[in-house]
């Protein structure tokens, strides 16, 4: 036990002179002197030939079995096969096949480890050190001659002097991150008027979701729920990026309730058909499309932070973080008696951004 | 140099044709560029041993096994958002629409033997990688062990934790199915609520509005090359410092700020950090192998205008969607521009600010306590009882956040209604820090207090003594000279004093006020903390009965407090 106790023991202990100086905050062996390294004494498979012939046996025990293991994941993998006949939904395959190869790769790799660990805790002889730590500032000198080696080379590159050649190459390499933003400009266009817009307009056709059939106002219940999309967007072609972002855009709930249910705003008056009445289906907290309905309370929950909007009236906000009312989309009934929009909705629908209020 | 011997079995050194192997390939390099001056100095370098070193050794491995299992996966996965029909093996989607990465998803799981077990190890590991950061996080903290000079290698490690969950996302979102999509869109409301440049920032990442067919691509490129080639290196980074630096370690017998303790690199740690990278690998797959995670197969594919109840996100995440969903409904326009705190707070600022903090903290704390000296022997939480408190306070601010992230479950588990479960957890998140900060240091004193009792008096022994007049007392043992020195080996906090605001002339002190205010946060800092004993009140303690150290014959030491 040879550690550097009489060193430290030279700090001072604990003289009040010495009160709120840094240097002399930690008096090591105050007020206890270190009694330095502690010796475990031998372990058990140390004095014991019997228990070390065991600790040997159990790892090579551990290796050996996962030897067995890992031919056994590669039985399991041609044993397993996931392919089923045609028509039948092959889950259970795959889970078991998923378990087979998990259970005798995953015991492989966990015997594999423990076996180490139980090597070095067991068998392995290093006794325990003690090593020095290494000042991690570098000396004086060293210091002083690195700033004496740069100085030299920024002599030579007479940098402080040719003011002209310093200054053309700091405006060069200020230029250089100009291009690397200017090329990523084509990742994406610019937003322009595409948020205010969707695919519904004068005259437009509300049709069921997946189904896309025309409404009538009779076909309608009273507290019911549907989800519609509008007849444009059927139209849009099945590849391209069109679809799916009319997609996130246009979805709507149409809800049938009383007309003396509802308290529309006075230019919202004419904006149903019988109670019949059509909201955006995107939330305008975060985007989530919006889907559980509380018929007795015409309360809408959005499922992802659980904003509340009452329906019957105009889409307001009675909980949660969203801080708009849902669009609605005004409505009528063409003249073969389906139900079609009056307009596109009178505002951009989903969450609020920089610019909305400025179209 | 102190060592401890060992007998053991004869190790045979020379005659081995492993060895021998080994030899000559060192030769190779070493006539190629001198390793061996590196491999001698670093072979049997000396690590300290403790289960909370262990931490980061988990996050290590487990991102190995995660990069392992992601590239098997890329071998199959497509990147694209291309609209097919699918017609592959799982048949309850065919003849439907769906993207070309959710489709090459379903083949991974479905069609590929091993690829769901590949698919849940990557997804356990992440999860686990993540969390074995945050904890390893914490243990840094709660020890200090971030103090100089290890400030460095703090912010690098909270650089690693936030690229890890940049790519948690990322991956999260590639496979195109229902939940994905449905945080991809959250993602990008908080884009927008970005001032000034958010809608630019979100038509460019998305390539033009919403969803798009551009983001799983893009996300692609990040998941698999930038991000982590950023972690790989910073990893390297973040390990060579620890290996320069030496690891840190806990006070005790024998270990001082100039020296480490513990067993050689080669072999011990070879054997057991080679051997706890199985342990965790298999540990791994064993929960691939059982316990089923992200069955997308369930989820079906993206559909803007559609969503499940009781969506979650990954838990990483679900701090941040505690906060959107506990905001209150802010929102305000200037010159007619739209400002959205009520997003633009929790997903954005929130998350900016506290990365700052933590990033920032050890200056702070240098700041406080003026303490500029390096450290190498861990602090005792309970020792730094504000550090600990601020600590705990975090932990109760983050997990009130993420009970939020899951109200809806807690609503329909506890049949309260979800407005309740909001309600309580706003007031909550205003008032638990601060209660837990202080209950927290007060249990700190109490520990400490505790500690200087068992230095002066010894621990209880549960022994009951009567007196002949029939006092019953508790007979207390003394601590080794071990344990005794490990709970007085720390320092004894000086609260900083402001000087007189005029020195003897009457000139007042120009920095007076500045003294002023860093005595106060100073004592905030150290005011409360027990002192440890001094050797004056240790002798007195004991009465004169015995010496400490001479625990052996322990009866004559027993005390009567």
């Amino acid at each position: 036990m040879t550690t550097s106790k009489s060193e430290e023991m030279s700090y001072p202990v604990d003289h009040p002179e010495h009160a709120g100086e840094l240097e002399h905050r930690a008096p090591a062996g105050d007020p206890i002197p270190d009694p330095g390294l502690h010796d475990p004494g031998p372990r058990y498979t140390d004095v014991n030939p019997q228990a070390q012939k065991r600790a040997d046996r159990q790892v090579a025990g551990m290796f050996g079995l996962a030897s067995i293991l890992i031919i056994a994941s590669i039985v399991a993998y041609v044993a397993f096969e996931i392919e089923t006949p045609e028509g039948v939904p092959n889950v259970g395959e795959v889970q078991v096949s998923n378990f087979a190869l998990g259970m005798t790769l995953g015991l492989a790799l966990l015997l594999i480890g423990l076996g180490a660990v139980q090597w070095a805790r067991t068998l392995m002889t290093s006794p325990e050190f003690a090593e020095n730590r290494k000042p991690l500032v570098s000396s004086d000198e060293v210091r002083q001659a690195t700033l004496e080696s740069f100085n030299t080379g920024a002599e030579e590159t007479q940098f402080g002097r040719r003011k002209l050649i310093r200054n053309s190459l700091l405006g060069a390499m200020a230029l250089l991150p100009l291009p690397a933003i200017v090329l990523l400009r084509d990742l994406g266009p610019l937003p322009g008027d595409t948020k205010e817009n969707t695919v519904w307009a004068e005259g437009v056709r509300l049709l069921t979701d997946v189904t896309y059939q025309p409404i009538r106002p009779a076909q309608l219940e009273l507290g019911q729920l549907v989800n519609v999309m509008p007849a444009t967007y059927r139209d849009l072609p099945d590849h391209g990026p069109a679809k799916i972002n009319e997609r996130a855009k246009s979805p709507v709930m149409l809800i049938r309730m009383l007309p003396e249910e509802l308290s529309p705003f006075d230019d919202r008056e004419n904006w149903h058909v019988d109670g019949i009445i059509a909201y955006s289906k995107i939330c305008t907290h975060a985007g989530c499309p919006i889907s559980l309905y509380e018929r007795t309370t015409h309360h809408m929950l959005c499922p992802c932070h659980q904003s509340t909007f009452d329906l019957a009236d105009n889409g307001k906000v009675v909980f949660g973080p969203a801080t708009r009312p849902l669009p609605q989309l005004p409505l009528a009934v063409d003249n073969e008696g389906y139900l079609v929009a009056q307009s596109d909705f009178t505002e951009p629908v989903g969450p609020s951004y920089w610019e909305r209020g400025t179209r | 140099m102190s060592t401890t011997t060992r007998t053991g079995s004869d190790v045979s050194t020379s005659n081995n044709a492993v060895l021998q192997g080994a030899g000559k390939v060192v030769g190779f390099v070493d006539q190629r560029i001198a390793a061996n001056n590196w491999l001698k100095r670093n072979l049997r370098k000396i690590f300290p041993d403790h289960w909370s070193f262990l931490l980061g050794e988990i996050a290590l491995y487990s991102l190995i096994l995660v990069l392992l299992s992601g590239v098997f996966l890329t071998l199959w996965f497509k990147p694209s958002m291309a609209h097919i029909i699918y017609d592959g093996a799982y048949v309850p989607m065919r003849g439907i629409g769906m993207s070309e990465a959710y489709a090459s998803t379903l083949q991974i799981s479905f069609e590929v033997r091993g690829g769901l077990l590949m698919r849940q190890i990557h997804h356990w590991g992440t999860l686990i990688f993540i969390a074995a950061m945050s904890v390893h996080m914490l243990r840094i903290f709660f020890t200090g062990a971030y103090r100089k000079p290890r400030e460095l290698n703090w912010v690098i490690g909270l650089l690693l934790l936030t690229l890890g969950i940049t790519n948690g996302f990322t991956g999260y979102s590639l496979p195109d199915d229902l939940l994905s999509g449905t945080g991809l869109r959250i993602i990008e409301a908080g884009i927008l609520a970005i001032p000034v440049v958010g809608t630019y920032v979100s038509y460019f990442l998305f390539g033009g509005e919403y969803p798009g067919e551009d983001i799983i691509s893009r996300f692609y490129a990040i998941h698999i090359l930038l991000v982590p080639g950023l972690i790989i290196a910073l990893v390297t980074v973040h390990l060579m410092l620890v290996w320069y630096q030496k690891h840190t370690q806990w006070a005790g017998a024998g270990k001082t700020e100039k020296n480490v303790v513990g067993y050689p690199f080669f072999p011990i740690y070879v054997a057991k950090a080679g051997g706890f990278t199985f342990i965790v690998f298999g540990f791994i797959v064993l929960m691939s192998a059982l316990i089923q995670v992200n069955p997308l197969w369930f989820y079906g594919p993206y559909d803007p205008s559609q969503v499940t109840a009781g969506v979650q996100p990954d838990w990483y995440v679900g701090f941040l969607d505690g906060a959107l969903r506990v905001m209150p409904p802010w929102e305000f326009t200037i010159f007619g521009y739209h400002v959205t705190p009520s997003v633009l707070l929790p997903a954005v600022i929130l998350p900016g600010v506290l990365l700052t903090l933590l990033a920032l903290y050890p200056w702070i704390e240098q700041r406080i306590t003026g303490d500029r000296r390096e450290h190498h022997i861990l602090e005792r939480p309970r020792n730094v009882p504000v550090r600990t408190g601020l600590g705990v306070a975090f932990i109760v601010f983050y997990i009130l956040l993420w009970i939020a992230g899951g109200n809806d479950f807690f609503a329909t588990t506890l049949h309260i209604p979800v407005n309740w479960v909001s309600r309580f957890l706003q007031v909550s998140l205003i008032v638990m820090p601060p209660l837990a900060f202080w209950i927290t240091k007060r249990i700190c004193l109490g520990l400490q207090r505790r500690d200087r009792d068992k230095v002066l008096h010894g621990m209880e022994s549960g022994v009951i003594m009567v007196s002949p007049e029939g006092e019953f007392t508790e007979r207390h043992s003394p601590l080794s000279a071990a344990q005794a020195y490990a709970l007085t080996a720390h320092e004894r906090p000086q609260v900083h004093e402001a000087g007189a605001p005029t020195d003897a002339n009457g000139i007042p002190n120009p920095n007076y006020k500045h003294d002023r205010r860093r005595a106060r946060i100073s004592r905030f800092y150290f005011g409360d903390v027990i002192p440890k004993p001094t050797r004056e009140e240790l002798e007195h303690g004991h009465h004169g009965h015995a010496e400490l150290e001479a625990h052996s014959g322990s009866d004559a030491t027993s005390d009567q407090h």
